[in-house]
């Protein structure tokens, strides 16, 4: 059956489903119907609701419930993300499976509400401080939202990383019909023998992302990138949509990605052979297969709502073998298909 | 440093050992630090209270940071000043467990003030043990907010000025004005009286926890002789003679 939902709700909701029993926020627009969704319906599934002075305490209750071993999460918006980078790096650090929502707004400061994409290198960069990943995955309809939210989950529970849904405010606003995945039985959700329950028949648990000693912090540094390794072999995904006889690829994600299905389709009415590359893991990134169509494909147009922070990633997988424009808008300004397809017609042979 | 092997005599009969709570391994605090004190008093009352295999310790960062070292518990470390924020996500996320947190003055009333008062002003079914030895001791002796007037720290080489510093904040009195908290006392370790209320206070801010009271903070005035480059027995009578004139001891609020 299918439910018409907006992003940010069918997100509240997937995060039930997956075993979120410990939610924590600070209001922020334009995530706030996830938040109200999960005042009204997570106590009702016997979890915690709790709206904190502020997003810098929000990450911290989310790290205290997740060394736990609750399923938690915490959602917000671009500026709210910037405060909790200091708790998302601790997470990081001490092997903490959380899942962070980000329903981007334009930036950088206040800004406004407006969908942008411009928190892309914040969230597969870095960020934070230190040495870490996160991984990240970017939505593009709501129901892909609600999907990715339990992937999320899943994903950061196997790894011990926390993960981040990379949303906009477009995504997050928008209503339409999705199919809500089947929540997740309890005992499916996997065992954490690490979690703090208290010392009681075994020896006791520590929490922690410090270590004093280079040599000994190095170990533990160096086991965390092995699991990122293993992410990267094992969890990279991307939709290809019209590539195989594609003259110029567009390379989008999110709503972004979304729009440029449009623009495919109404380039393939005109005659112009164009093809979608929309990466769904912005971390791990989707370097190979990107690589292997830049082969045989002559331009790459990477299309963002930013100056231009995916098309890094975009090179990168390219490395010289394609011509690699960029058209991007920018302050919560998303373009329309049209003024995509001309920026098209820019660089495809009549 | 040379290690003396001390012969037990045979028919010892240790009176003072160590608690159950604590590990094997040494304090790593300057000698004279109260906080050798205050680590065993909180072990104390754990033991006496049975509760070492349901408790959850926070270790904040400071002098404080090697804690899950010493401690016989779960333990997670937390962020500078975040360590009540991340009592409430443990707490709520499991309340049978028993949460406490252990935070010096510039953790708790400084970088950690907002989530100190907020997690006080909800009333969290937390403990909080509360350091206030007026600098900030791991970092080097930088001013802290409860640096006396007039005290000398690297970052106030010629005394805390008020007029451009402010003045020591009484981070218990404010915490006793809201509706939230069950229990807030101030305690001090300088002499075998006020180490025996201290344990009391520390007892009572955990059973308060057990009994589902609601928060309670115990805020110990504590000495750092290191930072004040005096003797462990001078750093003793600074707290009586100065610190105590700014942060007078007793119970600053208690609901039963």
């Amino acid at each position: 059956m299918k439910i018409l939902m907006r992003g940010n709700e069918a997100m509240a909701e997937a995060a039930i489903r997956a075993g979120c029993r410990c939610y924590f926020c600070y209001p922020i627009t334009p995530q706030g119907e996830l938040v109200e969704y999960m005042a009204r319906h997570l106590p009702r599934h016997g979890g915690v609701f709790l709206q904190a002075e502020s997003e810098v305490a929000a990450i911290n209750m989310v790290y205290g419930a997740a060394a736990a071993g609750v399923r938690t999460m915490t959602s917000s918006s671009s500026p709210g993300i910037s405060l909790k980078m200091e708790g998302i790096s601790y997470l990081a650090g001490a092997r903490l499976p959380a899942v962070i929502v980000n329903v981007m707004r334009a930036g950088p400061g206040l800004g406004n509400i407006a969908p942008a994409q411009g928190d892309y290198f914040q969230a597969t960069k870095g960020g934070g401080h230190g040495d870490y990943r996160l991984i990240v995955l970017a939505p593009s309809t709501a129901q892909e939202a609600a999907e990715l939210v339990m992937l999320a989950f899943d994903l950061s529970d196997r790894y011990r990383v926390p993960a981040m849904v990379l949303a906009d405010g477009m995504l997050g606003q928008m209503m339409e019909p999705v199919e809500l995945p089947e929540p997740i039985p309890p005992e499916k959700i996997p065992e954490k023998p690490w979690a703090l329950t208290g010392a009681k028949g075994r020896s006791p648990n520590v929490v922690s992302s410090f270590d004093l000693d280079p040599y000994r912090f190095r170990e533990v540094l160096r086991a965390l990138w092995q699991t990122y390794r293993e992410i990267e072999r094992n969890e990279v995904r991307w939709e290809e949509y019209q590539v195989e006889d594609a003259e110029l690829l567009l390379v989008a994600y999110g709503t972004m990605g979304r729009i440029c299905r449009t623009v495919v389709r109404k380039a393939r009415k005109e005659g112009l052979r164009v093809g979608l590359f929309r990466p769904i893991t912005l971390w791990p990134f989707p370097y190979e297969p990107l690589r292997k169509l830049a082969e045989k494909i002559p331009v790459l147009l990477t299309v963002e709502l930013s100056a231009g922070q995916m098309w890094e990633d975009v090179r990168l997988a390219v490395e010289g073998r394609a011509k690699t424009p960029f058209y991007g808008e920018l302050g919560g300004v998303v373009p329309t298909p049209d003024e995509i397809l001309s920026e098209v017609k820019k660089h495809v042979r009549d | 440093m040379s290690v003396t092997e001390v012969k037990v005599p045979a028919g010892y009969v240790p009176v003072y050992t160590k608690p159950k709570s604590l590990s094997e391994a040494r304090f790593t605090y300057c000698p004279g630090c109260h906080h050798g004190i205050i680590t065993r008093l909180v072990a104390e009352a754990i033991d006496e209270l049975g509760i070492q295999e349901r408790t959850v310790g926070i270790a904040p960062v400071g002098c404080a940071v090697f804690l899950s070292d010493f401690f016989r518990c779960d333990f997670v470390q937390a962020a500078h000043g975040r360590a009540c924020a991340v009592a409430t996500g443990i707490k709520r996320a499991n309340p049978d467990l028993i949460v406490f947190s252990y935070q010096g003055d510039g953790d708790l009333a400084a970088i950690g003030t907002a989530e100190t008062v907020h997690a006080a002003n909800r009333g969290e079914n937390i403990t909080v043990i509360f350091v206030n030895n007026q600098i900030y001791g791991m970092t080097g002796g930088e001013m802290a907010p409860t640096t006396l007037p007039g005290m000398r720290t690297v970052t106030t080489p010629e005394g805390r000025d008020v007029r451009t510093t402010g003045y020591p904040l009484r981070m218990s009195e404010m915490l006793a004005q809201l509706d939230g908290p069950s229990y807030i006392t101030r305690q001090a370790v300088f002499d075998v009286r006020h180490v025996q209320m201290a344990k009391k206070a520390i007892i009572k801010a955990f059973k308060n926890q057990i009994e589902g009271k609601g928060f309670s903070l115990v805020e110990i005035v504590a000495a750092c002789p290191t930072n004040l480059r005096v003797s462990p027995v001078e750093g003793n009578k600074w707290v009586v003679e100065q610190a105590l004139k700014y942060f007078p001891l007793g119970d600053l609020k208690v609901r039963d």
